[in-house]
């Protein structure tokens, strides 16, 4: 994908072009647009693109993709309003030192929004999925420096990334419930999930994935706390992507698990509430920013609301206020930061008297307010009419949700004005910094996305034909047209409409007071999921504290005993459970000599276990490996025998040299309780091996490999000593392997007793500790 | 440990020990023996060596840092490898040829090479040991 | 035969658990030791014993004549038995250099990287 190749090359243009990178920048996200529109004709049509390669075919893993009239709905306005923010973010950041990274994560994003709504396989919509996930989680907290970025950021990583979780696991059961594992035969068949018996499971973990990426309540808290992120991330993700890839989901599959009882209650009930909720909370903000990012919370409650009604209206007007929802927020997000990056402030009670200083930006902003107001000739009213035609005729509960629709709308539209005019009207108001008109990276933006939400509704039949009619048709899994004209109609929502308007400059009016009220009674309940999520995590964190200091609790001993304590019980529970004890052995023949060695090798082991000086231990170590070798020698393994006596040479030199060094005796100083309870574990251990190596040896022995190698060693490799050719031949690799081991072993050890010699005092404070 | 006696047999010592362990690695293929048996002597030999007339002295003898021989080494038993990818086969495959030498015939093959590969390695690293330990002046 | 072995192999297995399990390291470093020797001596015991015949082939032959000793096992242990010896090597110097820097040879008393009492990590973002 086009802009994974441009997040690469972003930083080093940076460096060479400065802020202007940001105009070649944005010609990647262009034409990714102008070839998605290239194929809206087709699309638009009723066909769809798709494509593909196999991955894991064994898995039934595929890389596919497919596009039609949502998903590039969709794809338009990522690379579209992607476009606009890649030129506002070289103007936004300029002179940042970072400025480079950003524009690498901000295309990566985009890269994976794009994939996202073109994936085909549950695959790659769940990479692609996670892939946005952690790209926010970077590009919110790319002013690492504050720690409510990184509180942030952490926060969206967290929520959204349970979230992926949750859809992972709905998409496993959607898989296991249907045995397709791709959307476009999903969509093929529309009823293989309804019926199935694990439809409950899959969509409750579904929507466990959507509305928290969507900013749901109760996990609307991340979203305006993203608002840390810089502007043109808020303006990007948080109003226009993002957000909208929990919606997409849900749309995405209405027609496969949409038109049922729980679908139909559980979208509009949790729709409704974040509504409700987004823009009460709304109205209590005084930051620019964070007013937009509350109505962006009831707006997606809006959607979700809308999608779960799952009548072609409600369809059709989900549809429409998607594509007038990302180009009037997104517009007014980029007036927010203007404001802020020109005037120095975004709370809203120090702005006043700024439409002289600023007129472009004024007219852009009123722009994107009409629209989110609804008012006639703009896209935003076309959505309104569209869902109070699709709320106008309630039935029982859903009388309330045209209530929540109403009044939610009315305070969007008093907040959408709110930013738009107070900054703008009255008497100037001194400023942190002297307000002036921007330069045109930065009001491009909202200008532009403010004149298409004009256009987009004047020209409407264009509009419907390429853009609202397929992308309603693919929520709804059949044809629908949209007609809705932007001329009023008289009646039921032409009336609501006017409520809403009149409730509306009420709202406006009074926001002040109103804002007050609504701050006393936040106040009152004082607690919120968003503290709530402080508590979790910290509650987290002690827990892990606790755990570790009982599994990990820095005691060897410990640690060994429970190991044993377990080796020996794999090794000794199932052969006595299973009857798979060894039978008595008879007493073998050996020859004295042999029996002779056997002692010794006996005597050496005791003699290590009690000795009581050092020089005693290092000796009796010394004669029990020697004992092993000579049993090597006995029984027919020379070179061991060779390798042995060698080993065990310097390993007594060595040990010699070190323990003359070490001022201590290697006896055991401990509680009798302690000992006995060792003892008991290692006597159970070696019994265990004892009675397994004996089992082993009374079964048949397969020796196919050996004769294997006693053929060829001759034959193949020329070497008459079988052992040798198996280590330098057969098994070569192994044994390269092994000697590059050797060779690391030698530099660590090398390592180890140089490091003092040259750093002492780095080990001082370490000393002190102790 | 510096006594007389030690000191002057050590060189005759260390001396012999190293070329048995060249004869222990050269007849490896056929007989007991080969590199991991044939460097064990050595690296031995020069620890006597190292314990009988100092550190220094060894690493003077070697010329060679011993973890440069180890490197050598393990580069050596590597590089055998790689002529088997020249003939098509999989890589440290051993190939044979016996050319004629003053009238007797000489077995010449990639696994002498990587054979003493192994030989260097264990040396490098243990004598590289042994005299690190050996050596007091960081005490 | 191999019944005699496997209770050594047993015998050797003990002492070796029994020494890993002491707190102070030269034992835990002694038991490391015999406990290699153990795993050596129980891979040879499973390639089942025969006395006296290496597993060389005679001069003139290609295939060896009469049984002779299994050669797998033997290859696995030639390897294993320098890793152990690198592995004991690593161990002494660790221990010893350890016993320098801590000054003590005691596994509880050795708590640099796990402090007996280290508060909560932070809490913050």
């Amino acid at each position: 994908m086009l802009p994974f190749a441009g997040a690469l090359l972003a930083p080093a243009l940076v460096r060479v072009m400065k802020h202007n990178a940001g105009w070649l920048l944005a010609a990647i996200p262009l034409v990714v647009f102008l070839h998605l529109a290239g194929m809206l004709d087709a699309v638009s049509k009723g066909s769809s693109i798709s494509g593909g390669f196999d991955w894991a075919p064994s898995l039934g893993l595929r890389f596919s993709w497919f596009l039609d009239g949502l998903s590039l709905t969709f794809a338009l306005l990522i690379s579209g309003i992607g476009t606009l923010i890649v030129i506002y973010a070289g103007g936004y950041l300029k002179g940042h030192p970072h400025q480079g990274r950003f524009f690498s994560f901000i295309l990566l994003f985009m890269g994976a929004m794009l994939g996202l709504v073109v994936s085909d396989s549950f695959l790659m919509l769940f990479v692609y999925w996670e892939l946005t996930s952690i790209t926010s989680f970077l590009l919110i907290g790319f002013d690492h420096g504050r720690e409510a970025s990184r509180r942030a950021a952490l926060q969206a990583l967290l929520v959204t990334g349970i979230g992926g979780l949750s859809l992972l696991a709905g998409l496993l059961v959607i898989a296991q419930a249907t045995g397709m594992s791709e959307l476009s035969s999903l969509l093929g068949s529309v009823d293989a999930l309804r019926n199935s018996p694990l439809y409950l499971a899959a969509l409750l973990l579904v929507l466990g994935g959507a509305f928290t990426k969507s900013a749901q309540f109760p996990f609307h808290f991340w979203l305006p706390n993203a608002m840390e992120a810089p502007t043109p991330v808020s303006a990007y993700l948080h109003s226009a992507t993002m957000v909208k890839a929990g919606v997409y989901l849900l749309m995405r599959l209405n027609p496969v698990m949409g038109d049922t009882a729980a679908w139909e209650t559980i979208l509009p009930v949790f729709g409704g509430a974040t509504l409700a909720i987004g823009t009460l909370l709304a109205v209590r903000q005084t930051d620019l920013k964070l007013m937009l990012a509350y109505t962006t919370v009831s707006s997606l409650g809006l959607l979700v609301m809308l999608t779960g009604l799952g009548s072609d209206k409600a369809i059709e007007a989900a549809a429409l206020y998607l594509i007038a929802h990302s180009m009037f927020k997104g517009a007014l997000f980029m007036v927010a930061g203007l404001i802020d990056h020109e005037a120095g402030t975004r709370d809203i009670t120090c702005l006043r008297g700024l439409r002289k200083a600023m007129p472009i930006t004024f007219v852009a902003a009123m722009l994107a307010a009409l629209s989110m107001g609804g008012l006639p000739l703009f896209s935003g009213f076309l959505a309104k009419e569209q869902i109070y035609y699709a709320l106008g005729s309630p039935e029982g509960w859903q009388a309330v949700l045209l209530v929540i629709a109403v009044c939610g709308n009315a305070l969007m539209f008093a907040i959408g004005f709110a930013v738009a005019l107070r900054p703008f009207l009255g008497d100037a108001l001194r400023t942190p910094k002297a307000a002036h008109e921007g330069p045109i990276s930065l009001w491009l933006g909202p200008a532009v996305l403010g004149a298409l939400g004009l256009a987009a509704a004047v020209a409407a039949p264009i509009t419907h034909r390429f853009l609202s009619s397929p992308a309603a048709s693919a929520v709804a899994g059949s044809p629908i047209e949209v007609t809705i004209s932007t001329i009023p109609h008289i009646g039921v929502p032409l009336l609501l409409s006017g409520l809403t308007v009149a409730l509306g400059i009420a709202a406006y009016v009074r926001l002040d007071s109103l804002r007050g009220a609504t701050a006393g009674v936040l106040q009152a309940i004082g607690w919120g999921p968003d503290r709530g999520f402080d508590q979790v995590l910290r509650g987290l964190l002690r827990l892990a504290t606790g755990l570790t200091r009982i599994i990990h609790n820095g005691r060897l001993d410990i640690y060994m005993t429970v190991t044993f304590v377990a080796v020996a019980a794999a090794l000794l529970l199932p052969m006595v459970l299973f009857g798979e004890l060894p039978s008595m052995p008879d007493v073998p023949a050996l020859r004295f000599y042999e029996w002779g060695v056997l002692a010794i090798a006996v005597i050496g082991v005791a003699a290590v276990v009690k000795a009581r000086s050092r020089l005693t231990a290092i000796v009796s170590l010394g004669i029990q490996g020697f004992a092993v070798a000579l049993l090597y020698m006995l029984f027919g393994a020379p070179d061991l025998s060779f390798t042995q006596f060698m080993v065990e040479t310097l390993s007594v030199v060595i040990l010699a040299l070190v323990m003359t060094r070490l001022r201590l005796a290697p006896t055991d100083r401990r509680p009798h309780a302690q000992k006995l309870l060792d003892m008991a574990i290692a006597a159970a251990c070696g019994t265990a091996f004892a009675l397994l190596l004996l089992k082993v040896t009374q079964l048949p022995f397969d020796d196919r490999l050996s004769q294997f190698f006693n053929t060829y060693a001759k034959t193949i490799a020329h070497g008459r000593n079988v052992v040798n050719v198996i280590i330098v031949d057969f098994r070569g690799l192994d044994t390269l392997g092994e000697i590059a081991v050797v060779m690391v072993t030698g530099l660590a050890i090398l390592a180890l007793i140089r490091i003092r010699s040259k750093k002492a005092d780095v080990h001082a404070p370490v000393r002190k500790e102790a | 440990m510096q006594t007389l006696i030690f000191r002057t047999a050590a060189p005759y010592l260390t001396g012999l020990m190293l070329m048995f362990s060249v004869f222990v690695l050269l007849r490896g293929h056929n007989e007991p023996g080969g590199g991991f048996t044939g460097g064990l002597i050595a690296a031995s030999a020069f620890a006597i060596h190292g314990i009988a007339f100092g550190v220094p002295a060894v690493r003077r003898a070697l010329y060679f840092h011993p973890m440069a021989i180890s490197g050598f080494g393990l580069f050596a038993a590597a590089a055998a490898g790689l002529p088997s990818l020249l003939f098509g086969v999989p890589f440290l495959t051993g190939l044979w040829m016996s050319p004629a030498f003053f009238g007797m015939s000489i077995d010449l093959s990639t696994v002498i090479v990587f054979d003493i590969g192994v030989y260097l390695v264990v040396v490098g690293s243990f004598t590289s040991i042994a005299l690190a330990l050996e050596d007091r002046e960081h005490d | 035969m191999e019944a005699v072995f496997a209770i050594l192999v047993g015998l050797f297995f003990a002492a070796g658990i029994y020494l890993m399990l002491s707190r102070h390291i030269i034992r835990i470093l002694l038991g490391v030791v015999l406990f290699g020797n153990a795993v050596n001596l129980l891979i040879f015991t499973n390639g089942r014993i025969i006395r006296e015949v290496p597993p060389i082939i005679a001069e003139g032959l290609d295939v060896p004549a009469g049984a002779v000793v299994n050669p797998l096992p033997q290859a696995l242990i030639l390897t294993a038995i320098v890793i152990s010896f690198c592995f004991f090597c690593f161990l002494l110097v660790l221990a010893y250099r350890a016993y320098q820097e801590i000054g003590t040879d005691d596994t509880d008393s050795m708590r640099v990287a796990e402090p007996v009492d280290d508060g909560l990590p932070p809490m913050g973002y």
